[in-house]
């Protein structure tokens, strides 16, 4: 069994509204200033999900791949500090900027390259973009099927078992191996690996392939979808805050002007 | 040559859902040609007529849709697409449309812009807006390969209202490319007001502390005849089900009125409930992020000002 768990790094989205700036010319996030990039946060739930199967089989191998800038080798040294077994780092100034077909694209071909996965994990959605496309694009690429938002992911005998989240419901989902599955925060947290552990990382191989080791190149991953402007919007509204000498002043007051205005 | 819009209708409980029409008004405004529809499921043909403003809606009636299945719906979807060529593609932001369209977009080929918020044409084209980086930014995009594929967040455009239904135009499909299976479906008991739906919307946060702090966001729920809402950190924490959670991977509601307890107001919460049309903030903290979207608030503890405001309201509603 070999899985490989596709982690992306991002901007640390954990910080105040305030200090999230864009360049609107270059459209791009600039990043606020001493604060390091993060691993996608469902990636590194995937990355969990991951090592629970390893867990319940220890011959299982798990690789960490990720496509990015060279500090991306960083999320893979996180997943392999967690108990994966290898990295595979994708970086050339050809993948930078791609749309979710040509990241899918690259991640797909270096899936292939490996040449024995079973099963690709992934985050539900990437914590810059939000899109949550790229698992079921890479799916169709490796002409496997796709199973999303996954809180719990098992395998056995050539089948993998995914209880997908819907908001209302609990859905089992069952598909043969080879399969994509991306998973969502409900799968619980990943684990917090010990010193030993990153130690541990440091000495594991991490392989790195550019657009050239996957035959692959700036025109053959084209955009099929355009960024025209990236903004940050204007939020105008102004609060009224309750004044009063104690709780109860202050919710009478917010009780009449609520009555005044016919919302309650 | 491709042209028109052609949304994905859906059912809820049996009726074509609120989005539906939101995605049909929508494709109406991009004034892009004829607007037409496409049902996909198993019994839903007698639903069709639940359209409206619409020229034709293309059914896909097989049994092979009674649940759904991403191989299912694609190749179902890409039935209709083949036969009505349309220019653009609007989907709901929804359960089926999250997974259908990164799904229909490998399958045509063509790009998808997800969780739309805003749809024009300029020169022709389909350009959208969608928040990104958790609510932080908008992003515009452009396609580049047809059809370009949207799906757009619940309650974010104006219904179509009026029109009559579209000819209803009956599609086969080959159901033998299906690769999942789905073996247990377990369906949330819901009771009282769906959140969604709900005109009144009392939400709360992990600064209540645990779960026994829903006791009074329940009473003012129940007295303002609302539903409640959670945020992600107390869904997490298993404090309440996911089906109450609001924001970016939760429910998006917009309410005449959304209170929020002790909830910091996070860009993806927020992403779920800005488009409340009064956002009313109860924290302790005055620099939380949840006062800069509110029209009213209070700050304070809500251990005291959530009792308070639930007799203040039961005061005033009594002497109205
Ligand atoms: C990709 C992604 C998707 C996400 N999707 C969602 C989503 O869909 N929905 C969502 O909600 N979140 C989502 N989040 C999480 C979000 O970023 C926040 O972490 C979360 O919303 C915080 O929840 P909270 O406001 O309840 O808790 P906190 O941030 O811990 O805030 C608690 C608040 O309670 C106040 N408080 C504490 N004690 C009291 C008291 N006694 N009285 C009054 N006030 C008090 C505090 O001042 C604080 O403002 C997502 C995050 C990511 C990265
Ligand atoms: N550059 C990348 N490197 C590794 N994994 C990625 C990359 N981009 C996307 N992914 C994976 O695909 C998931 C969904 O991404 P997206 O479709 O961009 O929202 C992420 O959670 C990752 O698991």
């Amino acid at each position: 069994m070999h899985i490989v768990v596709l982690v992306k790094q991002v901007p640390d989205w954990d910080i105040p509204p305030s200090s999230f700036k864009v360049d609107e010319a270059a459209k791009k996030v600039v990043p606020p200033q001493g604060v390091a990039p993060v691993t996608s946060q469902f990636d590194a739930i995937a990355a969990e999900a991951a090592m629970r199967i390893k867990d319940a089989d220890a011959t299982t191998k798990v690789t960490i791949m990720s496509m990015g800038a060279a500090t991306a080798r960083d999320v893979i040294k996180q997943g392999l500090a967690m108990g994966a077994d290898e990295g595979v780092l994708l970086t050339d100034a050809a993948f930078d900027d791609l749309d979710s077909y040509g990241a899918a694209t690259v991640l797909s071909t270096a899936v292939k390259k490996l040449g024995d996965v079973d099963l690709v994990l992934t985050g539900r959605q990437a914590v810059d973009w939000d899109s949550g496309v790229t698992p079921t694009l890479i799916a169709g690429m490796l002409g496997a099927p796709v199973i999303t938002f996954g809180k719990r992911v098992a395998v056995a005998g050539g089948t993998v078992t995914v209880e997908r989240v819907l908001p209302d419901s609990l859905e089992t989902v069952e598909a043969s191996l080879p399969a994509v599955v991306s998973v969502s925060n409900e799968l619980g947290e990943p684990r917090y690996p010990k010193l030993p552990q990153i130690m541990a990382a440091g000495k594991k191989q991490v392989t790195t392939w550019a657009a050239g080791d996957l035959g692959l190149d700036a025109g053959t991953l084209g955009q099929k979808l355009t960024l025209e402007a990236l903004y940050v919007p204007v939020v105008d509204t102004k609060v009224e805050i309750m004044a009063g000498d104690t709780p109860e002043e202050q919710a009478m007051a917010l009780a009449k002007r609520l009555q005044d205005a016919k919302l309650i | 040559m491709a042209n028109g819009v052609l949304i994905l209708a859906e059912l809820m409980d049996g009726k074509i859902a609120a989005v539906t029409q939101e995605l049909v008004g929508a494709a109406q405004r991009l004034g892009a040609g004829p607007v037409s529809a496409m049902l996909l499921g198993s019994g839903v043909e007698g639903a069709a007529s639940g359209v409206t403003g619409v020229e034709k809606t293309y059914v896909v009636d097989d049994a092979a849709l009674a649940e759904y299945t991403t191989d299912g719906f694609t190749n179902a979807a890409a039935a209709v697409v083949a036969l009505a060529d349309p220019a653009i593609i609007l989907l709901g932001q929804t359960n089926a449309g999250r997974d259908l369209g990164p799904a229909l977009s490998f399958k045509l080929g063509t790009a998808v812009a997800m969780d739309t918020t805003s749809l024009e044409m300029k020169d022709g084209k389909l350009h959208t807006t969608r928040p990104a980086y958790g609510g932080n930014a908008r992003a515009v995009n452009g396609f580049t390969s047809t059809p370009a594929i949207a799906t757009v967040r619940p309650k974010s455009q104006d219904a179509a209202e009026g029109g009559s239904a579209g000819v209803v135009e009956k599609v086969a499909f080959d159901a033998s490319g299906i690769r999942t299976k789905v073996v247990a479906r377990n369906v949330a008991a819901s009771e009282g007001v769906r959140l969604e739906d709900a005109d009144t919307v009392v939400t709360g946060g992990r600064g209540l502390g645990g779960p026994e702090g829903f006791a009074d966001i329940e009473a003012l729920a129940k007295e303002l005849g609302g539903a409640v809402g959670a945020s992600r950190a107390v869904a997490d924490l298993g404090w309440r089900p996911v089906g109450e959670q609001v924001g970016l991977t939760g429910k998006v509601v917009s309410p005449t009125l959304y209170i929020a307890v002790a909830v910091s107001g996070a860009s993806q919460h927020m992403a779920g409930c800005s488009g409340s049309k009064n956002i009313v903030a109860i924290n302790k903290d005055p620099d939380a992020n949840i006062f800069k979207a509110s029209r009213f608030g209070i700050v304070g503890d809500y251990k005291t000002v959530l009792p308070a405001f639930l007799a203040a309201v039961k005061k005033v509603r009594a002497e109205g």
